[in-house]
């Protein structure tokens, strides 16, 4: 049994019940993705009409592997947000809308999961 | 006993007017345009996912994501996702400025919204002429 009163139970949590979590995750990683982005754009212009080897050994140096890591995770997470509330903006049926979030969820889950799995594999 | 007002809709109720009706200033394409570039650079990441795949496999599965990402089709959609990457990486970046309370009178928002897309077009043609001298091309 808690003491604190309701409001202040509910105070910075408004209708979505979540806060300001969402929007500050959105942030976050949108900051770290302006450096990964850049060195993302950089290595995938680089790597273009190198041999196969070449791409390989590029993605098995610690260094590129550990930047493609972070860039892949930053942006299955930024874009899971982001479609997260383009789907809350357009999609006002409860059905389809908790069809589309669990869609939307599983879509990004598989990016991160296959990527990382990926990376690993070359690198390790 | 009043009626429920959610089921007394015998006419249809009016809705607000929405983009039919008002005008478009830049800032608001460049923030539909933000959505829209979003939603593409996530079915672009099935792209990134792909290409990681291939490299991963060996050099069959990645010679087939070179040779196709290399057709017509592949450059057209490559070049999409070259423009999105730059729009959204600096319509990003004013956004997070404005979080931070920089850029929002009027005349400096629609001249940044302006110069982010005339800058966005010029960035994707750098890219690719870039990627085409990597690639002996140019």
């Amino acid at each position: 049994m808690s003491i604190r009163t309701p409001l202040s139970r509910v105070e910075g949590y408004g209708s979505a019940h979540s806060g300001t979590q969402h929007f500050w995750h959105e942030r976050t990683t949108s900051v770290a993705l302006i450096p990964l982005t850049a060195w993302f754009v950089y290595a995938a212009i680089h790597t273009i009409g190198l041999p196969y080897e070449d791409v390989f050994v590029f993605l098995h140096n610690p260094i590129n592997a550990i930047a493609m890591l972070l860039f892949v995770i930053a942006s299955a997470i930024h874009m899971t947000l982001g479609i997260h509330v383009v789907i809350e903006d357009y999609v006002h049926t409860e059905g389809s809308k908790l069809l589309l979030f669990l869609a939307n969820k599983a879509f990004g889950w598989t990016i991160a999961v296959a990527s990382v799995y990926a990376i690993l594999r070359i690198a390790l | 006993m009043a009626d429920n007002p959610q089921t007394q809709s015998a006419q249809p109720r009016p809705l607000s007017p929405f983009i039919s009706i008002y005008r478009w200033p830049v800032t608001m394409a460049a923030s539909i345009t933000h959505r829209v570039t979003g939603v593409g650079l996530a079915l672009g990441m099935i792209l990134v996912a792909w290409m990681l795949i291939a490299v991963a496999t060996g050099p069959n599965a990645y010679e087939t994501f070179v040779s196709l990402g290399g057709s017509i089709i592949g450059r057209l959609i490559l070049f999409g996702f070259a423009w999105a990457v730059v729009f959204h990486f600096l319509n990003g970046i004013r956004h997070l400025a404005w979080d931070v309370g920089f850029g929002f009178k009027v005349p400096t928002a629609l001249a940044v919204s302006s110069i982010i897309y005339v800058l966005s077009v010029l960035g994707a043609i750098a890219l690719f002429a870039w990627g085409y001298h990597q690639a002996g091309l140019l």
